[in-house]
């Protein structure tokens, strides 16, 4: 019972990293540039759809990894030159229905390139087996270690980037006060660039990351994007440090609440009602917790701007 | 910074933009009426389906833009509303009441309760904030639908026959079109007469400028609330025609798709013009019709279509009249008007 837990928790873990991956840029994009962009989850579907293209092609993993986040971040910046610019200032109305059309329009593409059937990404061979954590007792998948391992690093240096660096500073000051840095002489432009590759490239990590796991398919953008903006929502726009805390706690509470209510809920209904019940009623326990901090702490718990 | 619903849009006579005159609205009925006949003369009966989707449809879009065009909310959970009124249908049918005078009002306030209730919530949080909440409720009903395996969870909910009216056939295409008719047209003239009174002139005038009228002394939550329950309450009288329509509902209904479906014929015809609704909600499905005909990527050519709408023509179809008297009496594009002092883009 323990190990079970032990091992749902690793999960909720590797979940709300990937989560953290995607959201990290959506609250950039939110924060900085002050856009929604409903089309971010179109980004990861398109990191694994290419991250699934150049495995097939090259045969190993790790560097389709790379390419296909080097492709995705080039169709990122393009996009942000094109199409993000000029949505820049417009109504959030208009932001909402042009993402909304981008989705459409990836959706359509990547269906009329790849065809309707989900891709498969290969494990890299040396990762496929499960390591021993707790001798005879507890074993967790090599590769999903590895992507526990990955996203905490990238948290890492993401923290750093923030934190320790000059576009790290800028990058601060433009989720504070875009007008203000403006006018204190942070080039806004090149800097909106320059986090719109990086969220992008985020997304491609996740999406090849996440590969092996899921089946790669067409849709598979809008079933992240919603818990991606929830995770924004609870931990403030904006905010890196709320990502991070959001993505794990909404994470944590999708994994650990479904393992926990299909578990009471067989105490109460029978045991197929239970395991389709429980993973609903999680799912709505994170829209309820979104609700609840929209409600109570509209800000978000670490709002970014004072 | 300018925003459309923010200051800055400059409105010469807010409260009559697309208000139709007595002549217009009876043509419109009349032809409306004649449809059908001369669809099923030329022997394309058919599109008489087509026509009732329309009608149903454009009532849904008419409500969403009570609360988006009128009133400037941007909601983008408007199919929960539309889901609640067409499950509240096919729950009644499944235990066996289908009247249709009991099926269509509980599925009205079904719906505007659950307005009611997520807007009492939502209206507290403003710009993209209400966004995400409204988001976040349609999600709630959706995962509710799904995880309700009494209401047929996933594989949705068929009825077996259409709610009935003693003594009138809807189980007809021809039947049920001139029922769909008739309530739609109640809707729209409850609808006309909304947003030409006094409520409907506050809440346009709330949606221009919040503060100046919170200043003045009205009520701006409460007739924001009465606004979004409204729009709710008819968004379920056209969720409960459509579950009529296609006999039965599915939790697809209620995704956010759905509710971006809505807002997008909403805006192809123009929010806030009275016959914005009913112009986008037409023009989306006959060229979904005649599109997806020739061609399964239709998606493709709607995301284009919309990209296009959002960058070049935002105000919509209904916009271009105004745009075209204006070019033809010789004036050029309005010129860029200041900003108010003391105004700032909500977030």
């Amino acid at each position: 019972m323990l190990y079970l837990f032990i091992e749902q928790a690793l999960n909720g873990l590797q979940y709300g990293l990937m989560l953290f991956l995607l959201a990290a840029g959506l609250t950039l994009v939110f924060g900085i540039m002050d856009l929604i962009n409903l089309a971010h989850g179109s980004l990861y579907m398109i990191g694994a759809f290419l991250a699934a293209a150049f495995y097939q092609w090259l045969g190993s993993f790790f560097p389709a990894l790379l390419l296909a986040i080097i492709a995705t971040a080039l169709i990122g910046v393009i996009l942000e030159r094109i199409l993000y610019r000029r949505l820049q200032g417009m109504s959030h109305l208009s932001q909402v229905l042009a993402t909304f059309a981008l989705i459409l329009i990836a959706n359509e593409t990547i269906k009329i390139i790849f065809g309707a059937q989900p891709l498969m990404i290969g494990m890299p061979e040396s990762l496929s087996g499960p390591i021993e954590l707790v001798p005879d007792e507890l074993y967790y998948p090599a590769y999903r270690m590895l992507i526990i391992g990955v996203g905490l690093a990238v948290a890492l240096g993401l923290y750093l980037l923030v934190n320790r660096t000059r576009i790290g500073m800028w990058m601060r000051a433009g989720a504070s006060n875009p007008q203000m840095a403006a006018v204190m002489g942070v080039r806004i432009k090149p800097l909106f660039t320059f986090v719109f590759a990086l969220g992008a490239a985020l997304c491609a990590l996740a999406g090849a990351l996440l590969g092996p796991l899921l089946a790669v398919s067409v849709g598979m953008g809008e079933s992240i994007l919603i818990p991606a903006f929830e995770v924004i929502v609870i931990g403030g726009i904006g905010s890196m440090r709320g990502a991070l805390v959001g993505a794990l706690l909404v994470g944590m509470i999708d994994t650990l609440g479904r393992l926990a209510l299909t578990f009471g809920l067989k105490l109460v209904v029978d045991s197929a009602t239970a395991a389709t019940l429980g993973p609903t009623l999680a799912s709505m326990m994170v829209s309820l917790l979104m609700v609840c901090v929209l409600f109570f702490r509209p800000q978000g718990l670490f709002p970014a701007r004072g | 910074m300018l925003s459309r619903f923010g200051p800055g849009r400059k409105i010469e006579t807010p409260l009559l933009i697309g208000l139709p005159g007595p002549w217009t609205a009876i043509g419109v009925a009349l032809l409306l009426a004649i449809y059908p006949l001369v669809m099923s003369a030329i022997g394309e009966d058919f599109f008489i389906i087509v026509g009732s989707r329309i009608l149903i449809f454009a009532l849904a879009a008419s409500a969403l833009n009570l609360a988006l065009g009128y009133g400037g909310m941007i909601s983008l959970g408007h199919a929960a509303f539309l889901g609640t009124g067409a499950y509240a249908v096919a729950i009644l049918a499944k235990y066996g009441i289908v009247a249709a005078w009991v099926a269509l009002p509980v599925a009205v306030l079904a719906a505007a309760l659950a307005a009611c209730l997520i807007g009492a919530v939502s209206l507290r949080t403003r710009g993209v904030y209400f966004i995400m909440i409204t988001l976040a409720f349609a999600q709630l009903f959706y995962y509710l639908a799904i995880s309700l395996p009494e209401f047929g969870g996933d594989d949705g909910l068929p009825i077996s026959a259409r709610s009935v009216i003693p003594g009138l056939p809807l189980d007809g295409d021809l039947g049920f079109y001139y029922f769909v008719l008739f309530i739609a047209g109640l809707a729209f003239v409850l609808l006309y007469r909304l947003v030409a009174s006094r409520f409907g002139r506050a809440l346009v005038a709330i949606r221009e400028n919040e503060r100046r009228m919170a200043a003045i002394g009205y009520p701006i939550y409460r007739l924001k609330l009465m606004a979004f329950t409204l729009s709710g309450g008819l968004a379920g009288l056209a969720g409960a025609l459509l579950a009529n329509l296609s006999m039965g509902v599915t939790p697809h209904t209620l995704t956010w798709h759905q509710s971006g479906i809505l807002m997008v014929m909403v805006i192809i015809g123009g929010s806030g013009y009275f016959w914005g609704g009913i112009t986008g909600a037409a023009i989306f499905l006959l060229l979904e019709e005649t599109i997806s005909a020739h061609t399964e990527h239709w998606n493709l050519i709607l995301g284009a279509l919309l990209l296009f709408i959002v960058l070049v023509a935002p105000d919509g179809v209904m916009s271009l009249r105004e745009r075209v008297l204006k070019l033809l009496r010789g004036g050029g594009p309005p010129a860029p008007e200041a900003i108010p002092a003391g105004e700032e883009k909500t977030r």
